[in-house]
C-alpha cells in the first residue's frame, strides 16, 4: 500500500543514515604548515588509502565507505587528467574538483534511496600559506572553505577541538604533525598511535612538478621524535627548524 | 566537460564510465575526438610540408641509459624549427623521444605521459617497463592509418629497469612492432649515420657522462651527413636534448653540462673532423 513520506522527513531520514555510517570509522585530519598541507589519517593500512593524489598541486582525503569514496577519488583522477590533457596542468583546479564532487554528491542524495556515507576533503597547495585552498565535502554535496585546519570522521567534534587547541600558523611539519596525532588521539581517551598506525602524506609547495608525497613509518617516527625533543606544539617554536624539512627523495 | 555530464541525472561518466586505469581507453569512451587514432586520415598522401622531427640516439650504460635528440625540424628543404625538443620525460623512470611527423608525434608523447601518470594514480603502482613499452606500442599501431597517408610517427623508449639496475631501450615501427634493442640505438633520417658512430664509440662500461658524450658524437656526425639533422649550434647556443635515467629517476642534463660537451665535440672536429678513431685491430 502505498503511504506519503514528506520531503523534509526524507531528507532527515538520509542524512541521519549517513552520518551514523561516517561517525562509525576513524578520523583524518587536514591542516596547513610552513611548506605546504599535511594530511593524516588514522589508519595502519599500507594498502587502502585514505589519502591520495589526484593531481600536481592537489589531493584527496576521505571518511566513510571505502567502495564509496574509491570510486569518487577514481573519477577525481579522470577529471584531474582529462583537464591536464585537453588544456594545461596549470588549468585543473581545486575548486573545479570540488565543484564536481558536490554535483555527484548532491544528485547522490536527492536522487537515489542511499546516500553516499563520505565525508571529503580537496586540498590545493599555493604558492603560500594564503594561496592553499581546503575544500570540504559532505554526503549531501554541501562544499566548505576550510582554513587552518579539518577534522571528519569519527568523534569530529572531539578530533577538531584538540585542532583548535593545539593548531598554531606557520608550524613547522614535525609541530603540524605532533598536534594532528594528538588530535586523533583525541578520539578516545585510550587511543595511543604509533607511527605504523598513521597514514601520513603532504602537499609540499617546495617540491618540484608533482607536490604530494607519502611519508614512510620510518619518517614519520623520526618527525614525532623530533617533536617530542622540542617540546610538542607547546614548545619553543624555533625547536622544530633545527632539522630541515627537506626530505627529497623520501618515499 | 559540462556537456557530458548534465541532465542525467545520475552519476556524471566520469565516475560511471568503464572502470579501467587506462586513459587512452577512458578518453575513447568519453570524448573520442580528443584521441588520435580516433580521427579520418587525409583523403590523399600528405607531402613533405608538415613539420618532421628527425635523429635521436639513446646509449645504455651500467646503471641507465641516456637519450639525446637534435633540435632541427624540417618541413621539405625548410628549416621549419631549430630548437624543437624531441626528448620528454615519460615518468620518473623512462623517458620518451620522436622522429617523424612532429605535431602528431609531441601529442603522442603528451597522451603518453598522461596514461602512465593516470595509472601510476589510480592503481597506486607504477607500470614494469614492458608494461610501458607495450602500451606505446599500441599508441603507435593507432596511428597506422595516418602514417599510411605519410604522417608517421615513430617512437624510442628508454627506461630505467630496478630489477635489472640498468637501461633498456625499445624502438618501434609504424605498425607498432616493437622491439628491445641492446645497448644502443638511433632513429629518424639522420638514425643511419648516427648508428654508425654508436658502433665505433660505445664500451660496456661506459659511465654515465661518457654515455651522454657519445650521444652528442653521434648526433653530431648525423647532422654531418644529413640535411635534416641540426648540429650544435655555438652560435646560437642551442644544443641538443640530453636526458639520462637512472635509479635517480629521469633527468635533463642542463645547457651548461651540454653546451660543454658540444663544445668539447665541435673542438675535436677542428684536429679530425671524422671524430675520434676507432682503433683498426
Amino acid at each position: 500500500m502505498p503511504f506519503y513520506v514528506s520531503p523534509e522527513q526524507q531528507m532527515k531520514d538520509k542524512a541521519d543514515y549517513a552520518r551514523k555510517g561516517i561517525a562509525r570509522g576513524r578520523s583524518v585530519v587536514v591542516l596547513q604548515y610552513d611548506d605546504g598541507i599535511l594530511f593524516v589519517a588514522d589508519n595502519p593500512s599500507r594498502a587502502l588509502h585514505k589519502i591520495s593524489e589526484i593531481y600536481d598541486r592537489i589531493a584527496f582525503a576521505a571518511v566513510g565507505k571505502y567502495n564509496e569514496f574509491e570510486n569518487l577519488r577514481l573519477g577525481g583522477v579522470r577529471y584531474a587528467d582529462i583537464n591536464g590533457y585537453q588544456y594545461d596542468r596549470r588549468d585543473v583546479t581545486a575548486r573545479g574538483l570540488a565543484n564536481v564532487y558536490a554535483q555527484s554528491l548532491g544528485t547522490i542524495f536527492t536522487e537515489t534511496n542511499k546516500p553516499y556515507e563520505v565525508e571529503l576533503v580537496v586540498a590545493e597547495v599555493g604558492e603560500d600559506a594564503e594561496t592553499d585552498q581546503i575544500y570540504r565535502l559532505t554526503f549531501d554535496g554541501s562544499v566548505a572553505d576550510e582554513h587552518g585546519y579539518v577534522a571528519m570522521g569519527g568523534q569530529a567534534d572531539a578530533v577538531a577541538q584538540s585542532l583548535k587547541d593545539g593548531y598554531r600558523e606557520g608550524s613547522s611539519l614535525e609541530e603540524a604533525l605532533r598536534t594532528a596525532v594528538r588530535a586523533l588521539e583525541a578520539q578516545d581517551s585510550e587511543r595511543h598511535l604509533e607511527a605504523t598506525s598513521l597514514e601520513v602524506a603532504v602537499l609540499d609547495r617546495n617540491r618540484e612538478h608533482r607536490l604530494f608525497r607519502r611519508l614512510s613509518a620510518a619518517r614519520i617516527a623520526d618527525l614525532l621524535a623530533a617533536a617530542g625533543e622540542s617540546g610538542g606544539p607547546g614548545g619553543s617554536p624555533g625547536g622544530g627548524d633545527a632539522r630541515p624539512v627537506s626530505g627529497a627523495g623520501e618515499e | 566537460m559540462a556537456s557530458h555530464d548534465s541532465h542525467t541525472g545520475r552519476l556524471p561518466g566520469l565516475f560511471a564510465s568503464p572502470d579501467t586505469s587506462s586513459f587512452t581507453e577512458f578518453l575513447g569512451a568519453y570524448s573520442p575526438q580528443l584521441l588520435p587514432g580516433g580521427r579520418t586520415p587525409p583523403v590523399s598522401r600528405v607531402g613533405d610540408e608538415i613539420p618532421h622531427g628527425t635523429t635521436i640516439v639513446a646509449v645504455s650504460f651500467p646503471g641507465g641509459v641516456v637519450m639525446a635528440g637534435d633540435r632541427r625540424a624540417t618541413a621539405g628543404n625548410v628549416i621549419a624549427q631549430r630548437d624543437i625538443e624531441k626528448v620528454f620525460r615519460a615518468d620518473e623512470f623512462s623517458a620518451i623521444a620522436i622522429a617523424g611527423t612532429a605535431g602528431i608525434g609531441i601529442e603522442m608523447v603528451r597522451l603518453f605521459q598522461v596514461e602512465l601518470e593516470h595509472y601510476e594514480k589510480r592503481e597506486g603502482r607504477t607500470l614494469s617497463v614492458e608494461g610501458k613499452a607495450n602500451r606505446l606500442a599500441t599508441m603507435v599501431r593507432q596511428n597506422l592509418a595516418m602514417a599510411m597517408q605519410g604522417l608517421a610517427v615513430v617512437p624510442l623508449f628508454a627506461g630505467y629497469d630496478e630489477e635489472r639496475d640498468g637501461g633498456r631501450i625499445f624502438s618501434y615501427d609504424p605498425a607498432g612492432g616493437r622491439y628491445e634493442e641492446r645497448d644502443f640505438h638511433s632513429i629518424g633520417s639522420g638514425s643511419v649515420f648516427a648508428r654508425g658512430a654508436l658502433k665505433k664509440l660505445y664500451r660496456a662500461d661506459l659511465s654515465a657522462e661518457d654515455a651522454a658524450l657519445v650521444c652528442v658524437q653521434a648526433l653530431y656526425d648525423a647532422a654531418d651527413d644529413d640535411s635534416a639533422t641540426g648540429g650544435p649550434d655555438l652560435a646560437r647556443r642551442i644544443f641538443p636534448v640530453v636526458a639520462a635515467v637512472t635509479s635517480e629517476g629521469y633527468r635533463r642534463l642542463g645547457e651548461d653540462e651540454v653546451g660543454a660537451l658540444a663544445q668539447a665535440v665541435v673542438d675535436g672536429r677542428y684536429d679530425s673532423p671524422g671524430g675520434p678513431t676507432a682503433p683498426l685491430r
